[in-house]
């Protein structure tokens, strides 16, 4: 089992259970679809398992490793090893190139592999662009990067937070198949944060968030 | 994994190389000014300390005389009663190019010093040498160069160990080289003494023991001038902090996004505040490094005014070299590390604090000061607290003290200040776009606000400072006229050569005006008492700024007697005080006069109640009245007639323009290093700008779009800045004035002994305010060069980037 | 701490700038030089001789405490010219030293004093008789009656002095031939003082009685080029004879000299070669080897003594620094005596 969320809750400072009691499973290689409302609680869950913040209770297990045990230094490397995230707001870094960026997670991690790193550069049509700033590509493209600077890295389990939120549907079609692709190459877990029914559908299977519970 | 951590924020800095060279630039300035002002004063204090080694003063207590010279007589009785004391006789001799100060001493008795041992040792003199007359005389080279261009002195030896404009020489012919026959200054009292000797105080009461700790009197006089310069040396050191803090509020927030990511991709928040710190504690050492060299370069090109201020105010021996001191680098570099850890001290914090899961804001870091009513709560309360300790404690410090808190407190006020006036401004604004402007401007105001802070301190302390030294000048200038009233001043060889000339002069002068003095204590200190005739020279010009009615004629009847300022404020005593000048001889005070560029104080009273108890007064010097027209024809007769050396025949005017080359020398410092902070300021301002240009396209980019041509944006961004620039310095304006009044009636009256009246020069505001204007608009001008150029595109991708 | 300038001052006359211009009157420097047959006159010869270039007034005695113990004291005025004439003021040429010292068999207290001639901190006055430097003082209403005192930062002496005999001229009838060159002084003594006062020591105020000896020298060129130091001794002995006996050592050997008294005051010169002396044993003394046990014999008048230092530590560390202190005489002659060594380095 690569991940395993048992009975988490979450509330914020004064407010309503935004998570009450999920659990949720996701096995090597899976790819799950993480939907619901606005609000419903879906980026909190990602945010939770991507050891970002913290759960009140239950329990969030990654490749064997509980979160609750972990410390701030022990989450991080969480996040350096075994994650690997893509946002919405694509959150490269301004100031690196895209080849700086690519490598960046990987070298952060001590897993630069320059071989898969410039299969994945084709794969992503990106070899053309490697020179420029972020700032000077479209939103595909910076989306692409993203996604090649989490892969890079060989994660074991990807997150994603609407990737294709902030593309128009000619974009976020082609970079969700080639998501999906590299995915099944690397073999690693996806869970996708997505409104989107149509995006829901091309995953293995759905989770539905729905008033802090999950159908 | 550090190795990339290290990488990506090395990134942003190679991606924005401006902001790294302001920020480097912003260091350099701050730790530059200070450590000029450090490596000034470390010099000067050395130079203090050196020429104490060198003289072997201040090791010893001392015997001085209540008043005059302590006859020879007298210290032979000394000796004979068993005390073991060394003789030492100090006086001035002129010399083409200035005073030299001529130390005598019992060359058998007086303790060891470095220069002697050289002599000795080195040049093998002769006992019989430096003993029998004519004498020898050890000086500096560049002293002993003046020497040796006078004929008629003894030979002159050599030796590094004595401070510059000293002449080292045995008493017998100091004797004669100051023509003080059979006189001693003062009296050391050797550390091995016999047992049982009768008290100092039985065998010679008239005499004053003073002890070595005590003798600070040019410690005290130089330390307020040392501290005049490190408070502007501070003043700089905070104006470049602005900078510094500016940017780096700046860079962190423009990596706030660049932390979450790293944050986000697993590295630790430790590790990531250690590589900042190190980041900073690098910019710190390079930028303090910078700062090091530049400020040995304004100390070595300020020191050799300081040093002739130095040697003219006080007679304190400076020279004008500056060496490199350890313990000057590694303080420079502290301070520049400490100011980069204060200034980044809040983004630091906030750092530290940054969630990894927050939406990212546009204005955090400029935005989350203070709320504008506390800050300006503070301010009120700062500036309360500085006049408070005014209020408490006396000296310089208070008065620095409440400057500081004047200043600061300022500072805060401004941008509440600002903001009010900038919504006054509003609800006068009609148009559309005027309205947008107003607000605009708020919107700016805290991204601006410490550039402006550091403008108003830079605009305020030029003010003030300018302030106190054309009143001064002002208030000299004519001093100088009142009291320098005779057209020629002689300096006869002896007093029989004196009474010579005076009744020579009787026939040909309008009045001859002897000038007489002795030194006597008052308190414990020394203080000149001169006699003086009663003539109309001293009744309609004396400078006094505190008398009593019918002044002159108690002072002609020698029932009163006159103090200079200096005098007054320190010992206290005003008239209707009485103060004993001699033992057994007290006088009422009747009037107190300003005397500006002496150390010491001095009493006047008539010559011949003075005449009466001290007979032996010299009667060499004179002040001669006559008309000016005659003054040259007179002074070539005299020098003919008797003899005397040019030196020895000053016309008025020479006096006038050497005293006032001294006081120009004064501030001299004061200006450079107020100049520079003024620079400072602009560089502040040009920096915060260009930072806020990011912030400004979304802004700019909706005006653009609903038809303001970009030449208008780019006009008004200049329009603008001048705007905020002019109204800062208005709010400079009462500042600038209040500093002014607390330089010259506090920090004067501390640091120098007087107070001055204060002149107002509307015409330097102008000038001022346009620079400020300039400052401004020099700073606007490159942000909105690049506004008018920017590409439509560049605008457009704003709307495609919005959310 | 003292300016090494007085090392100059000091060691000049004493050194090679004297060199003998003996029988011309006056030296290269205009200093007049001894001549035999010059007779002495007192009290004039008491007083000062600016003409001379070194000359001094030296007292040493041998005391004994109300508590038994043995006590030495030493007192000297030095004058050393460096032109040969007088000027008031701090410009006079004549430079004065003098050294106070006080020897127990434990312990040895020196002082010294400094002063310029001219301006009256230091002189010598013939009659009455004077002697002062600072408030150190020798001085009576004649020569033989004196009274004598002087202190330093832990101790301190006040004596009466009663002369007992006639004063003594050494040499030819007061010329003193100090080398084989015939370099020579001015010398007189008075030998025979009876003393009664007050020693004043850390531990408080000793009463003493005891003898004491003066002697007067000077010159202009006293010592020969080779000549490195000299041994001096004055002896008392207890059946009333005196002694005063020197060697001075040079590089073409010893040359002697001295002066047997009688009882009564009868003195003998003793020309070079009459006297012998011996170092018997030597005594580390700061940082040097001094004989501080002496055999010395004078075979014309059957003596033959063993002499040694009552305290071998008597160390003037002046700013001209010497052996001096009393010593105790055994052999043919008991008797006690001072004893002066220069030129031990």
């Amino acid at each position: 089992m690569l991940l395993s969320v048992e009975t988490v809750s979450k509330t914020y400072l004064g407010g309503r259970p935004v998570l009450d009691r999920v659990s949720l499973r996701l096995d090597h290689g899976e790819t799950v679809a993480l939907t619901g409302e606005s609000g419903s609680g879906k980026s909190t869950l990602l945010n939770l398992v991507g050891a970002l913040d913290h759960f009140d209770s239950g329990e969030i297990t990654i490749a064997g490793t509980a979160l609750s045990g972990l410390d701030e230094r022990g989450r991080a490397a969480l996040r350096r090893g075994s994650l690997a995230l893509v946002f919405q707001q694509f959150n490269l870094i301004p100031s690196l190139s895209v080849e700086q960026n690519l490598a960046f997670h990987a070298r952060l991690s001590g897993r630069s592999d320059a071989a898969w790193l410039s299969h994945l550069t084709d794969r992503l049509g990106l070899s053309a662009l490697l020179a420029r700033f972020p700032e000077q590509l479209s939103g595909g493209q910076q989306q692409r990067v993203a996604f090649g600077r989490s892969l890079a890295a060989r994660p074991a389990l990807l997150l994603a937070d609407e990737p294709t939120g902030n593309l128009d549907e000619t974009a976020s079609a082609a970079v969700l198949d080639l998501m999906l692709n590299l995915v099944a190459e690397t073999g690693c877990g996806l869970l996708l944060v997505t409104h989107s029914d149509a995006i829901a559908a091309r995953l293995d299977r759905r989770a539905h968030l729905s008033g802090g519970h999950l159908a | 994994m550090r190795r990339a951590a290290i990488a990506c924020l090395w990134s942003h800095w190679s991606r924005h190389p401006l902001q790294l060279v302001t920020l480097l630039a912003g260091l350099a300035l701050a730790t530059g000014l200070w450590s000029a002002v450090q490596a000034i004063n470390a010099e000067a204090r050395s130079s203090y300390a050196e020429a104490s080694a060198q003289l072997g003063t201040g090791r010893f207590d001392e015997l001085r005389a209540a008043s005059g010279p302590i006859p020879l007589a007298r210290y032979v009785a000394l000796r004979r009663a068993g005390w073991q004391l060394a003789a030492v006789l100090d006086g001035r001799m002129p010399l083409p190019g200035g005073l030299v100060e001529v130390m005598g001493v019992d060359l058998l008795s007086y303790p060891a010093l470095p220069a002697i041992e050289e002599t000795s040792d080195i040049d093998g003199i002769a006992p019989a040498d430096a003993l029998l007359a004519p004498g020898l005389l050890i000086a500096r080279p560049e002293t002993a160069r003046r020497l040796r261009a006078q004929v008629g002195l003894p030979p002159v030896t050599l030796s590094q160990n004595l401070p510059t404009g000293v002449v080292l020489t045995d008493i017998g012919t100091a004797e004669t080289l100051l023509n003080r026959s059979g006189e001693i200054t003062r009296l050391l009292i050797l550390p091995d003494q016999p047992d049982g000797l009768a008290p100092l105080a039985d065998l010679a009461p008239d005499l004053v023991r003073v002890q070595a700790e005590g003798r600070s009197e040019l410690a005290r006089l130089t330390d307020s001038f040392h501290l005049n310069l490190t408070a502007f040396g501070l003043l700089s050191f905070a104006v470049g902090l602005f900078i510094v803090h500016g940017m780096v509020g700046l860079s962190f927030e423009q990596r706030r996004g660049m932390i979450r990511t790293l944050r986000a991709l697993g590295l630790p928040l430790r590790d990531l505040t250690w590589l900042m710190l190190g980041e900073l504690l690098l910019f710190a050492l390079i930028g303090g490094t910078v700062g090091l060299a530049l400020g040995y370069v304004v100390a070595a090109a300020l020191l050799p005014d300081v040093a002739a201020t130095l040697r003219g105010l006080y007679g304190a021996p400076v020279d004008g070299d500056l060496a490199l001191q350890p313990a000057w680098v590694a303080l420079g570099l502290m301070m520049a590390v400490a100011g980069t850890f204060a200034a980044s001290a809040q983004a630091l914090w906030r750092l530290s604090r940054v969630p990894i899961l927050q939406a990212q804001g546009q204005y955090a870091w400029s935005a989350q000061g203070l709320p504008v009513l506390a800050q300006a709560g503070i301010g009120t309360l700062l500036i309360c607290a500085g006049f408070l300790a005014l209020a408490v404690f006396d000296g310089l410090v208070a008065g620095f003290v409440m400057l500081g808190g004047l200043l600061m407190g300022a500072a805060l006020l401004l941008p509440p200040l600002l903001s009010l006036a900038l919504r006054i401004g509003a609800g006068f604004s009609r148009g559309p776009l005027s309205t947008w402007v107003w607000a605009d401007m708020r919107a700016q105001l805290p991204g601006l606000s410490l550039a402006l802070m550091a403008l108003l301190l830079a605009l305020a302390a030029n003010i003030g400072v300018g302030t106190m030294v054309s009143s001064f000048r002002l208030t000299f200038t004519g001093w100088l006229d009142q009291r320098l009233a005779s057209e020629l001043y002689v300096t006869a060889r002896d007093d029989a050569q004196g009474a010579e000339i005076a009744l020579w002069l009787h026939s040909r002068a309008d009045a001859v005006l002897p000038i007489r003095s002795t030194e006597v204590q008052v308190s414990d200190q020394a203080v000149f008492l001169y006699g003086i005739v009663d003539h109309p020279t001293y009744r309609d010009n004396w400078p006094l700024i505190a008398a009593t009615p019918q002044v002159w004629d108690a002072v002609a009847e020698g029932r009163g007697a006159l103090i200079n300022e200096q005098m007054a404020r320190r010992m206290d005593l005003w008239p209707g005080d009485a103060v004993t000048l001699l033992p057994g001889w007290t006088l009422p005070i009747v009037g107190v006069y300003s005397d500006y560029g002496n150390p010491t104080g001095q009493a006047i009273t008539a010559l011949p109640a003075l005449l009466e108890r001290v007979p032996d007064l010299p009667n060499t010097r004179f002040g001669i009245r006559i008309d000016p027209a005659q003054a040259g024809d007179l002074r070539t007769e005299l020098a003919d007639t008797f003899a005397l050396p040019p030196q020895a025949l000053v016309p008025q005017a020479a006096i006038k323009a050497s005293s006032l080359a001294i006081f120009e020398k004064t501030f001299v410092v004061t200006g450079a290093l107020n100049i520079l902070t003024l620079g400072v300021a602009g560089f502040a301002i040009l920096t915060s700008l260009l930072t806020l240009w990011a912030h400004r396209l979304p802004q700019l980019a909706p005006v653009w779009a609903l038809g303001v041509r970009r030449d208008t944006l780019a006009r008004l961004e200049v329009l603008r800045s001048v705007a905020l620039a002019v109204m800062t310095a208005m709010l400079a304006l009462p500042l600038g004035l209040v500093l002014a009044w607390a330089l010259l009636a506090i920090i004067n009256v501390e640091a120098f002994g007087w107070r001055l009246p204060m002149h107002l020069f509307p015409l330097q505001w102008l000038i001022l305010l346009l620079l400020a204007v300039a400052t401004a608009v020099l700073a606007a001008l490159l942000p909105a060069r690049r506004l008018r150029r920017l590409p439509p595109s560049d605008l457009l991708q704003v709307f495609a980037n919005a959310r | 701490m003292r300016v090494s300038i007085l090392i100059f001052l000091l060691m000049l006359p004493f050194g090679a700038a004297a060199q003998g211009f003996a029988g011309l009157g006056s030296d290269a420097d205009g200093f007049a030089v001894p001549e035999r047959g010059q007779a002495l006159a007192f009290p004039r010869d008491h007083g000062p001789h600016p003409a001379y270039r070194i000359e001094w007034w030296y007292v040493t005695a041998t005391l004994t405490g109300a508590n038994g113990r043995d006590y030495g004291i030493q007192w000297t005025l030095f004058r050393s010219a460096l032109a040969p004439y007088e000027k008031d003021g701090w410009q006079s040429p004549h430079l004065w030293m003098a050294h106070a010292a006080l020897t127990t068999p434990e312990r040895h207290f020196v002082a010294e004093r400094l002063a310029r001639g001219g301006i009256g901190q230091a002189g010598v006055a013939a009659d009455p008789f004077e002697a002062w430097i600072d408030d150190w003082r020798l001085a009576g209403p004649d020569f033989d009656t004196l009274d004598l005192r002087a202190r330093g930062m832990d101790f301190s002496y006040d004596l009466r002095l009663a002369a007992q005999g006639p004063l003594v001229l050494h040499g030819d009838r007061g010329y003193s031939v100090k080398s084989q060159d015939g370099q020579a002084s001015y010398y007189y003594s008075q030998p025979g003082f009876t003393v009664t006062g007050t020693l004043t020591l850390p531990s408080g105020p000793v009463e003493v009685t005891g003898n004491a000896w003066l002697d007067r020298e000077w010159s202009s060129q006293p010592l020969s080029e080779d000549q490195t130091g000299w041994d001096w001794f004055s002896l008392s002995f207890d059946d009333g004879t005196r002694l005063m006996a020197f060697r001075l050592r040079g590089g073409r050997g010893d040359f002697t000299s001295g002066t047997w008294i009688d009882a009564d005051g009868t003195a003998k010169a003793l020309p070079d070669g009459l006297i012998t002396v011996e170092p018997l044993n030597l005594t580390a003394v700061a940082g040097r080897d001094l004989p501080t046990r002496w055999q010395l014999g004078v075979p014309d008048k059957a003596l033959s003594v063993e002499i040694e230092a009552l305290n071998p530590q008597a160390w003037m560390a002046t700013s001209f620094p010497y052996w001096e202190g009393p010593v105790r005489v055994i052999g043919s002659h008991g008797g006690k005596g001072y004893l002066e060594m220069t030129g031990y380095d």
